[in-house]
């Protein structure tokens, strides 16, 4: 079976969308952590393809970069949740309410 | 005959050629940051504040020297790629080192005070910091949009830990989960974009798109255009233009305040110089369609950054919306796209490093302990307290301003002239009268700390030290709180109130409301006053300097 690159750019962007548009509605740190990991999924997953597209290896190297970035970001972005919201209960976005102007 | 398993053994892999020279500032920052964690790590005891400042400034003046000897090769030999063309050695990576180091040499001697001031312990802070540092620098030789991505996180993850860095105050840890999402989420942009241009044109090195746009009429393609815009998106995150610019209030209130001055300066020095060299030298045959969004992004950034600063009575909230409308001028210089636009966006870069170091490390002083006080109110009576500190913050917001004398009149002058000569005149105009805004609350911010220590002060004071207040004069301070409020309503309104306000004696306990200033604060705030008044009145050398960064760009 075949299939056309220009699915895989589809899913990639339709991905890429979830990612963006479920950063901007959901309102738990941690989800809104998963939505910035689908993004940079999506972005991989368009690396590849177009790798393959272009009969390229270079793409495919450039995921690794990223994998290895999203990675160090999480490991960082866990660290600075569990130290800001561990006075509090959840970890809802909401509650960061203390500047504000 | 050979059988193909020993023509594999035979067959040699060429590693590509790497000058080392070219990313020996990187290597020291990484390096001197490296050497602290591995030491502090290795000894008993906690790592005292004075060796890691230590380390860290002897780090950053290494990096500097090393860039120096960079320039003069650069220089002499001309500019050149290394790292199989993923690093540009040039001029213009050359003055990315130098100001990305002299701002890191600047936030060390400022962290040192600050550090023990707050009762920390530990080089993390300096470790991060010159981490940081390093990615700025990466982002300013990067030649190939990968390199740029792995610098912008070199230099962002860092950040958002030091955002986080204070964990007495809960701001802190708000500004960096806010950095931290937003961040995140510019990043994912980013690399979007970048895979979006990778798939148009082939690749992510510089000048291989460049090449291919230059072959290829590729002027209606959606996914190269949407990859741009992409890019831009990310940049625009990262150098906080409007509308990408509502992290910044906060992270800039909440960071600690030495961070605070690093990442305005740092961050936009490093993206800056990045989204110079992707726009110019890659997409530079694409430019009549990346330079209205440009125009959008300047004009939004110009007048939103200076009508939102105005409202502001938290200094470092106002300062956050000062740093967009900077951003907004820099703007003007990468809308005009030419080597005019290139080099006066270096040159304001530049001399905006070290105003902002400057004023973020008063605004540090000024705060006393627990980095609390920044209401406009707590800086009423300095000047009277300490003139010395009050003058030199007059000169480094005159800088900002961009009065003349200082470095930031040439520097507001050279981007709105870049931007006429590319007959932008709406721009150019907009630029102006959005630097005649900017001025009413740079001064109204003056205007406060030579007008006396009123009961608008002590209102103030009193949250931070109750010792400062005493019960007696209730009916005064609500009347000051009233003023306070008028004037905060509407600048114009300031000088009446300070009439009434002028009358009134200065408290007694004024003296021991004086702050203190550590000796390498000190230092770091005269280093900064020094240049901006020195190369104010001489500008020439900075100027060059600029100019032939640009004239040695890749």
């Amino acid at each position: 079976m075949t299939i056309a690159g220009e699915w895989y750019l589809a899913l990639a962007a339709v991905l890429f969308l979830i990612g963006a548009f479920g950063l901007l509605v959901r309102r738990n740190v941690l989800v809104m952590f998963m939505c910035i990991e689908l993004m940079l999924n999506a972005a991989n997953l368009t690396f590849v393809t177009f790798a393959r597209m272009l009969n390229d290896i270079g793409g495919q190297v450039l995921v690794f970069f990223v994998l290895v970035v999203a990675a160090a970001e999480v490991v960082v972005g866990l660290g600075i949740v569990v130290s800001t919201f561990r006075r509090r209960k959840g970890a809802t976005a909401d509650d960061l309410h203390l500047m504000k102007g | 005959m050979t059988s193909p398993l020993l023509a594999v053994a035979a067959a040699t892999i060429h590693t590509p050629h790497i000058d080392y020279l070219s990313i020996l500032p990187v290597l020291i920052m990484m390096g001197g940051a490296v050497l602290l964690v591995v030491v502090s790590s290795l000894v008993r005891k906690v790592l005292g504040i004075s060796i890691s400042t230590l380390v860290a400034s002897a780090t950053s003046v290494a990096a500097l020297v090393a860039a120096v000897v960079q320039w003069y090769h650069v220089s002499a030999h001309g500019p050149s790629v290394t790292i199989a063309g993923a690093v540009a050695f040039d001029g213009f990576a050359v003055f990315v080192q130098i100001a990305v180091s002299m701002a890191m040499l600047l936030t060390a001697l400022v962290a040192d005070g600050y550090l023990r001031r707050e009762g920390a312990d530990g080089p993390e802070l300096h470790v991060l910091a010159l981490l940081s540092a390093s990615g700025a620098m990466l982002m300013g030789e990067a030649n190939d949009l990968i390199v740029v991505f792995l610098g912008l996180e070199i230099l962002s993850i860092a950040l958002y830990v030091l955002a986080a860095s204070n964990h007495k105050r809960a701001e802190s840890g708000e500004a960096a989960l806010k950095y931290l999402i937003l961040g995140g989420f510019s990043s994912a942009i980013f690399v979007y974009g970048i895979a979006l241009v990778y798939g148009a044109t082939g690749s992510t090195n510089l000048p291989e798109i460049a090449d291919y746009l230059a072959r290829n009429f590729v002027a209606s393609n959606g996914v190269l255009l949407a990859g741009l815009a992409l890019l831009l998106v990310g940049f625009g995150f990262k150098v906080a233009a409007v509308p990408f610019h509502m992290w910044s209030p906060d992270v800039y209130q909440g960071s600690p305040s030495p961070i605070t001055g690093f990442m305005a300066a740092v961050a936009k020095v490093g993206a800056f110089a990045a989204l110079l060299r992707v726009f110019m030298s890659s997409f530079g045959t694409l430019r009549t369609d990346w330079q209205p969004a440009i125009w959008g992004l300047a004009v939004l950034s110009l007048v939103v950054g200076a009508v939102l600063a105005l409202s502001q009575t938290d200094v470092k909230r106002m300062m956050a919306y000062s740093s967009i409308n900077h951003a907004g001028f820099i703007l003007l210089g990468v809308q005009a796209a030419t080597v005019q636009g290139v080099s006066a966006s270096l040159y304001y870069v530049f001399t905006y490093l070290f105003a902002v170091v400057g004023t973020f490390a008063v605004i540090t002083v000024v705060a006393r302990d627990g980095d609390t006080g920044h209401q406009l109110a707590d800086y009423r009576g300095l000047a009277r307290r300490q003139p010395v500190l009050a003058l030199a913050f007059v000169v480094l917001l005159l800088a900002q301003l961009g009065a003349p004398f200082t470095t930031g009149f040439l520097a507001k002058f050279e981007v709105v002239a870049a931007a006429a000569d590319a007959h932008s005149y709406a721009l150019a105009a907009v630029a102006m009268a959005s630097a005649a805004i900017a001025a009413f609350f740079y001064l109204r911010l003056a205007v406060a700390m030579f007008s006396p220590p009123g009961p608008v002060g002590d209102v103030a004071l009193a949250g931070a030290s109750p010792s400062g207040q005493s019960a007696a004069d209730g009916a005064a301070t609500g009347a000051g709180v009233a003023l306070a409020f008028a004037a905060a309503g509407d600048p114009f309104a300031e000088p009446a109130s300070l009439a009434v306000l002028t009358e009134e004696a200065p408290e007694p306990d004024v003296a021991t409301r004086r702050v203190a200033v550590p000796p390498l604060t000190a230092a770091a705030i005269a280093l900064c006053v020094a240049f901006t008044i020195v190369f104010g009145i001489v500008p020439a050398p900075i100027v060059d300097f600029a100019h032939q960064a640009t004239l040695l760009l890749h």
